[in-house]
């Protein structure tokens, strides 16, 4: 904008000012904006330097943050790590309630027979039951408590996700350049190492069953 | 000292059905088998006004309806606000207990809880059996 152009939106914005506020002289104004510009004429090309040089770093410093971000794989954590660790807990919650039904169940057996043992044997049974009662309490407990971590961990999701968002694209493909660069290992026929293999258990939906590995085994032979 | 009807009829309310089995099985080794069971406030709530009960026993972490709000809801009903209710739960903080005491709980049992516990406080509520 040049000076003259500068000039005519400001005397445009001080007669809209005097129209919205008759009582107040736009003159009255335009000696308060002149004492300040006159007091801070002074440091205002060092001001300006300053801030020239704080944007600069802060520039430097979201680059630097973005980087990291990216190499930390943040589109992992929501699209992977997460839903994975939500679904293992899951299976945590279902197979206690599987075993806890069945050991009730159990236990159920037992305390029906007592009728037919002799009284002294019933009563110490009847107790031990009692307390395979108590113990499968834990059920529940656990329940609870791994519910509350499914929700932080959907909580921490969130936040990622925003963090994502915040970063626009740009950090999603210096993400995703990131794990390419990573994961371009050379190919060799190397049998996968013994830790290559720790998964621990399978999710019923992709596990393989024992009829599947019997007939794995029976095809080497 | 009154008589306890061992044949009253009892609901117990948990959303986790282990321990609608475990309350169930403690209270028949008690003497108690006439047992019902609901799986939220808003299902307990209907029972109670579809049957007459002699005692609610009530987790609270619970949803759409939760035990407190199922309380309150009991307490506020002319025809069922005499009735007792023990709270079994595993929300231990003193604001809990307050709360409850406040809607008007007759006694509240922490989880996990073991058979003694759960004997002594039934007899507190409906008397010695």
């Amino acid at each position: 904008m040049t000076a003259l152009a500068q000039q005519n939106d400001l005397q445009a914005r001080l007669a809209e000012f005097g129209r919205r506020h008759p009582k107040i002289d736009p003159k009255d104004l335009v000696d308060v904006v002149e004492a300040i510009m006159t007091s801070a004429d002074g440091d205002l090309s060092s001001v300006n330097l300053k801030l020239y040089a704080e944007i600069e770093q802060l520039a430097v410093y979201i680059q630097r943050a973005r980087e990291e971000i990216a190499c930390l794989r943040p589109d992992e954590i929501t699209a992977e790590h997460i839903p994975v660790a939500g679904e293992e807990l899951e299976a945590v919650v279902g197979a206690t309630e599987q075993a806890t039904n069945t050991i009730m169940e159990s236990v159920e057996t037992i305390e029906g027979l007592t009728s037919q043992m002799p009284q002294e044997v019933s009563e110490q049974v009847v107790d031990a039951v009692t307390q395979v009662y108590e113990a499968c309490g834990f059920q529940d407990i656990t329940g609870q408590r791994i519910k509350k971590v499914v929700s932080t961990l959907t909580q921490i999701e969130e936040k990622v996700h925003a963090l994502l968002g915040a970063f626009g694209q740009d950090g999603q493909i210096e993400a995703a350049k990131a794990r390419a660069a990573k994961t371009e290992k050379p190919k060799t026929d190397d049998p996968p190492s013994d830790a290559d293999l720790l998964n621990g258990p399978q999710m019923t939906d992709n596990a393989i069953s024992q009829d599947d590995i019997d007939a794995l085994l029976a095809s080497f032979d | 000292m009154s008589a306890v009807d061992m044949n009253m009829p009892i609901l117990i309310v948990d959303d986790y059905k282990t321990m609608l089995r475990i309350i169930r099985n403690l209270l028949k080794q008690l003497g108690f088998d006439n047992v019902d069971e609901a799986t939220d406030g808003s299902m307990a709530l209907q029972k109670l006004r579809d049957k007459s009960y002699s005692l609610v026993i009530s987790d609270w972490n619970m949803e759409p309806m939760s035990g407190l709000q199922l309380l309150k809801e009991v307490r506020s009903d002319g025809q069922l606000s005499g009735l007792p209710f023990v709270m079994i739960t595993a929300e231990s903080k003193t604001e809990n207990v307050v709360a409850a005491k406040q809607a008007g709980v007759t006694n509240y049992i922490v989880k996990p809880f073991n058979a003694a516990t759960l004997k002594t406080k039934l007899s507190a509520v409906i008397g010695n059996f």
